[in-house]
């Protein structure tokens, strides 16, 4: 039978470590809110930009875009998205998963959080660039990220990029997604809308090509940013799913320590009786 | 009258959506000034200042990054990554921002990619003053 006072020490531990696992599943709740509300927020851009999009359709002169062109992949970039701190349940493991079955020789990371950083150091993987990135990252500093793996592609030093990151399915469910980005796919450079018959005939300044030139770098800058946005909202409904069923465990292992601390008490108590009883008969 | 229905959008928020009698935009081949009824256009635009004509006659400047705007007879939508209000600018980081990036293209040899990535946020931070600073005079 365990000593009554180490069943109280424990009790209070455990008490203590639930007391913080309900605190930060608060936390990610509110965050997860506010990451699927930043999210949510940039529909009516990717509406306008889709309208952008369907209406260079008829207009753009047929020689490929560089950003359209596909290459045979030599080098391929991954763009790994995880979070920067742990526990948020199996959500990097799922991801760094993934990440260790692709092609160590011809792939190329470029990384942003702190867990797939030192996943590929660990590995010794091909890590070009590590990006650090705030819990609710503007899209200024998701474009750095952007750019960055856009000039790489420009410059022909990797023949596609891609990017690794946790999808938000529901708050208890993350699928880790490797999205082929670049080149654009030319359906997807096209617009996903229907167009309009007889709708507006543009007047581009100063042409087509030259608009279309610029709005596709803002195609891949976006969705990269949506993508990381979706990777923040996952990471806290991870994060608030975990430490819920830790909260939940750490009052099971409470009830049990207690039932056990009774009847240890109960136990000790008898004892105490029997001595007494006994002492007296021996008096009498 | 005619009005036109204004739309500003970045990919964090809807900046401004109302009706507008008039609209100016900092377009890559000069200010645009845009009345009800243009003809459908669609342009590049600079960092620079969006100022719009409200219904009511108030005039009201925006600071906006690089991105693009959408004209339609009826419609006017502006893309872009940043659009600031005149009253939400913060004049002192603005300046603090212009003085960092002047200095970082004076002292240090800058790769190209560093160099226009300075020079990006050089535009930027100048365009909030710019508009921050008209509301005095």
């Amino acid at each position: 039978m365990a000593n009554l006072r180490d069943i109280r020490r424990r009790i209070k531990s455990v008490k203590n470590t639930a007391q913080i696992t309900k605190a930060m599943q608060m936390v990610a709740a509110a965050k997860m809110r506010k990451a699927q509300q930043a999210a949510l927020a940039g529909h009516p851009y990717s509406q306008v930009l889709d309208r952008v999009l369907v209406s260079l359709r008829d207009h753009v002169s047929e020689g490929a875009h560089p950003l359209l062109e596909s290459r045979p992949v030599k080098k391929s970039l991954v763009l790994l998205v995880t979070t920067d701190k742990g526990l948020c349940g199996a959500l990097n493991t799922n991801i760094l998963r993934e990440a260790a079955t692709l092609d160590h020789e011809s792939t190329v990371f470029v990384a942003s959080g702190k867990k797939g950083a030192s996943f590929l150091a660990r590995t010794g993987r091909n890590m070009i660039a590590d990006f650090a990135l705030p819990d609710s990252p503007t899209f200024l500093q998701t474009k750095a990220i952007s750019k960055f793996c856009l000039e790489k592609f420009l410059s022909g030093e990797v023949d596609s990029v891609s990017v690794l990151y946790p999808k938000f399915v529901n708050t208890l469910t993350q699928k880790p997604l490797l999205v082929p980005m670049l080149p654009i796919s030319s359906e997807a450079a096209q617009g996903k809308g229907e167009h309009v018959e007889g709708g507006a005939q543009y007047l581009f300044e100063p042409d087509a090509d030259g608009v279309l030139d610029a709005v596709l770098p803002y195609y891949f800058h976006f969705s990269v940013f949506q993508m990381i946005l979706d990777a923040r909202a996952s990471e806290q409904s991870a994060r608030m799913v975990a430490m819920k069923s830790a909260t939940d465990n750490a009052k099971g292992l409470v009830k049990d320590l207690t039932l056990e601390y009774n009847k240890a008490r109960q136990a000790a108590i008898t004892t105490e009786l029997l001595e007494i009883t006994t002492a007296q008969m021996a008096l009498a | 009258m005619a009005l036109l229905n204004l739309e500003i959008v970045t990919p964090e928020k809807r900046a401004y959506s109302g009706s507008a009698r008039m609209v100016v935009v900092p377009g890559a081949e000069g200010e645009l000034g845009i009345l009800p009824d243009h003809m459908p256009l669609m342009t590049q635009i600079l960092p620079g200042e969006v100022q719009v004509t409200t219904e009511s006659g108030e005039e009201l400047y925006l600071a906006v990054g690089e991105g693009f705007v959408e004209v339609c007879p009826d419609r006017v939508s502006v893309l872009t990554d940043m659009a600031i209000e005149e009253v939400e600018i913060d004049e002192k980081a603005a300046e603090e921002a212009v003085a960092r990036a002047e200095r970082e293209l004076r002292d240090q040899a800058l790769g190209g990619e560093e160099l226009a990535t300075v020079q990006a946020s050089l535009l930027k931070s100048l365009a909030q003053l710019k508009v921050k600073r008209r509301s005095r005079h």
